[in-house]
């Protein structure tokens, strides 16, 4: 497809603009790197179809829509929109269309871990960031990641010192706003755990409004030695925004990783998880959700990479579709030759609520090792005639039965969010999206 | 006894995918009366119960079916539950995630809100499902759970007489509801079925065991076979289907055809 070609040179204006404004800003390296990544980016062109892993997410409706860089923070509304986190608990570190803008420590105690944005640590102690920044991920041949590491907008830099455990939730919270323009920003994070530490880390994507934008993010987990995290990625763009996102887990000896992905917002939505378990005995889960309606795209794509042997890995994922929804979930199980007693486990299941919604479900297993125990399963599903039979026998209208079990439906998934207050307020956006939605939040 | 025709069954014939299961039933059940079917696996039990309470999948070929004067067919599930036709499923269903408490307070407040009662707020709703989870030795921790999931069976069957002592029905169905239970849990089935007994109301006790007849003594008993109700009885008759089989039911079927 050349359109994908042509567009890509939209984006060289961009880069001169945003070479412009950090120029004086940022390390030479860091200029090198982003130098190379557009380079890399201008050779690889946007992907099409015609590619396996974008076969079924046609990203031709981001390619029509024309993106400015955003290069402020926006100003944020004076309405409390911190309000839906307030319970958490949590320290909450604040972007604005791509930009930090602040920080709200939770209370009490000061912080056991040290948290930045990114572009200010560039600019001031570029040291701290450097040995995260020059990571394999700059060299990814991927359109969006070289995309992301090109402009490298801002983002959070959270590193959890040696044995520590940090009790309250890390929330990094991307607010989009609309301006004149539709917007792109590139968010990167990375997150450190070191040696026997402990966190967990929740990153949202929210839009205060219904405007177009493009959310182009890439967050890197670093987990070391016997380090225990947890990551919630928690996407709620607005229906008219486009979101891509790549995580990328690298978990060292013994580390403990659970994984979290959320999808229910944007028109069209990927999310690409690869855990890659370096040291042994690492244990990692990737669980998620998604929910999609009207004309919605959501796209989960993962692979997970057993090197060291004794891992262990469980993947859970669970989507329903609705109206002329597609979902797609790919999900990889890797298994290099040394990497014996590898215990993986993958299951999807989907939930078809339309006779239009669609849902491309593709598990891959590239098993190299010869004791291992691997298993996947795929489900593509209905609502049950007979339960919602059930339902209405006992006086409930129809309407609220099938409401009732697609909550039922997602109950096991939701339930996975080991984190309770962010699974409360997850289980109310679920529920808040229908018309039964308070009546069914009583009963449950 | 003998009231008023709560239930009047007319000459129903069911199809479902294509095949006739129900070959023209004609049953008249009156408010205080207590109807036991029986008959061999397959023969259309299930499939009449389903058809009175609504199941979309049958077709109706032929017949009609008044409750209470009207027509029941026409009529959604929710709206036959809400007038107070109840059937106790002979495989209750599993709806994870929501729990049992909650689901039977929304059934109860919609069958109230129908009869133009105020609904029941969940302190109210808490005591009156004490109540009756006591009525049928129901384990106060199965409020809690979600709906059927995990239940044993003879828990399931037990939660079912529970939603029946909550609903309050004028016509309740029990599809084999004793099928699979200990002497103990047949006995409090028996119970809640008695206590519901009364004579605004009916009960047809779907079964293949004459031993909760031992409990709750029916009225009626009917013999369907091969989806025809073939032969009417007392309690007696009962009692000789469970000495003698279906056989001997079957041979009259078949030498009445010929003859
Ligand atoms: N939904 C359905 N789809 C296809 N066939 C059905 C369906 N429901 C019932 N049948 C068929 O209709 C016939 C009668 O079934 P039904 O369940 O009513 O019997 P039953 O008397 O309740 O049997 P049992 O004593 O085993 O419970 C059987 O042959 C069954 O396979
Ligand atoms: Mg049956």
């Amino acid at each position: 497809m050349s359109s994908g070609r042509d567009e890509t040179m939209r984006y060289r204006a961009h880069f001169a603009v945003w070479n412009e404004i950090v120029r004086a800003r940022e390390p030479a390296w860091m200029q090198a790197q982003r130098e190379a990544a557009f380079a890399r980016f201008e050779a690889l062109g946007f992907p099409t179809t015609r590619q396996e892993e974008w076969r079924f997410t046609n990203i031709a409706p981001l390619l029509r829509a024309s993106f400015h860089l955003a290069t402020t923070p926006a100003p944020l509304p004076e309405d409390d929109w911190l309000t839906p986190y307030r319970a958490w608990g949590a320290h909450h570190l604040v972007f604005a269309n791509g930009h930090f803008v602040g920080e709200v420590p939770a209370n009490g105690h000061p912080p056991r871990f040290f948290a930045r944005g990114i572009r200010a640590l560039l600019q001031e102690a570029p040291h701290l960031v450097e040995p995260y920044l020059r990571r394999p991920v700059e060299e990814l041949p991927h359109a969006f990641i070289a995309l992301n590491a090109a402009f490298l907008t801002d983002g959070a830099f959270v590193r959890i010192p040696r044995g520590a455990v940090v009790r309250e939730p890390i929330h990094v919270l991307f607010l989009a706003l609309g301006q004149q323009e539709p917007l792109i920003v590139h968010p990167r994070n990375v997150i450190v755990a070191e040696e026997n530490s402990q966190a967990t880390i929740i990153e949202s994507y929210v839009s205060l409004d219904d405007s177009h934008h493009f959310t182009n993010a890439v967050t890197e987990l670093i987990v070391e030695e016997n380090a225990v995290v947890q990551h919630y990625k928690v996407q709620r763009e607005g229906r008219a925004a486009f979101h891509m996102a790549a995580v990328r887990i690298a978990q060292a000896r013994m580390a403990n990783v659970f994984d979290f992905s959320l999808a229910l917002g944007a028109a069209l939505a990927r999310t690409e998880i690869t855990a890659i378990l370096e040291g042994e005995g690492a244990d990692c889960t990737l669980n998620g959700f998604y929910w999609a309606r009207d004309q919605q795209l959501v796209d989960h794509h993962t692979v997970i990479e057993h090197v060291a042997p004794h891992g262990t890995s469980r993947e859970f994922y669970k989507g329903i579709l609705d109206d002329a929804a597609r979902g797609v979930f790919d999900g990889t199980i890797i298994v290099r030759p040394g990497a014996q007693k590898t215990d993986a486990r993958q299951v999807n299941k989907n939930l078809l609520l339309s006779t239009e919604a669609l849902v491309n479900t593709n598990p891959r297993l590239q098993i190299l090792a010869d004791d291992v125990k691997c298993s996947h399963g795929a489900t593509i599903g209905h609502l049950d005639e007979e339960a919602l039979f059930y339902c209405r026998s006992r006086g409930l209208d129809a309407e609220m039965a099938r409401e009732l079990l697609t909550y039922a439906f997602a109950s096991d998934i939701l339930q996975e969010i080991a984190f309770e207050p962010l699974r409360r307020r997850v289980r109310e956006w679920v529920l808040m999206e229908w018309p039964d939605g308070e009546r069914l939040t009583e009963m449950l | 006894m003998n009231g008023a025709a709560l239930l009047e069954i007319r000459n129903l014939r069911v199809r479902v995918e294509g095949q006739e299961i129900l070959k023209g039933i004609t049953l008249t059940v009156r408010a205080g009366e207590v109807h036991s079917i029986m008959g061999p696996n397959g023969s259309g039990k299930s499939t009449l119960a389903q058809v009175l309470a609504g199941r979309e999948v049958y077709e109706i070929v032929e017949g009609e079916v008044l409750y209470d004067g009207e027509d029941v067919l026409r009529m959604s599930p929710e709206e036959r539950a809400r007038r107070g036709i109840f059937l106790a499923f002979q495989y209750p269903v599993e709806i994870p995630g929501v729990s049992n408490l909650y689901f039977l307070k929304a059934a109860v407040n919609a069958v109230r809100k129908s009869r133009g009662l105020p609904e029941l707020d969940a302190m109210e709703f808490l005591a009156l499902a004490r109540e009756r989870a006591k009525l049928v030795e129901l384990d106060e921790s199965l409020l809690q759970r979600a709906v059927n999931d995990g239940f044993s069976g003879g828990e399931k069957k037990r939660n079912e007489i529970f939603q029946m002592a909550l609903l309050e029905p004028r016509l309740a169905i029990l599809d084999e509801t004793d099928s699979g239970l200990d002497i103990d849990a047949l006995r409090i089935v028996a119970q809640g079925i008695n206590a519901l007994r009364h004579p605004d109301r009916a009960i047809i006790l779907i079964t293949h065991y004459q031993r909760l007849l031992n409990y709750v003594t029916p009225d009626v008993v009917h013999v369907l076979y091969d989806g025809r109700i073939v032969k009417s009885g007392g309690k007696e008759l009962a009692l000789e289907l469970e000495e003698k089989g279906y056989g001997w039911i079957a041979e009259g079927v078949i030498g009445s055809v010929r003859t």
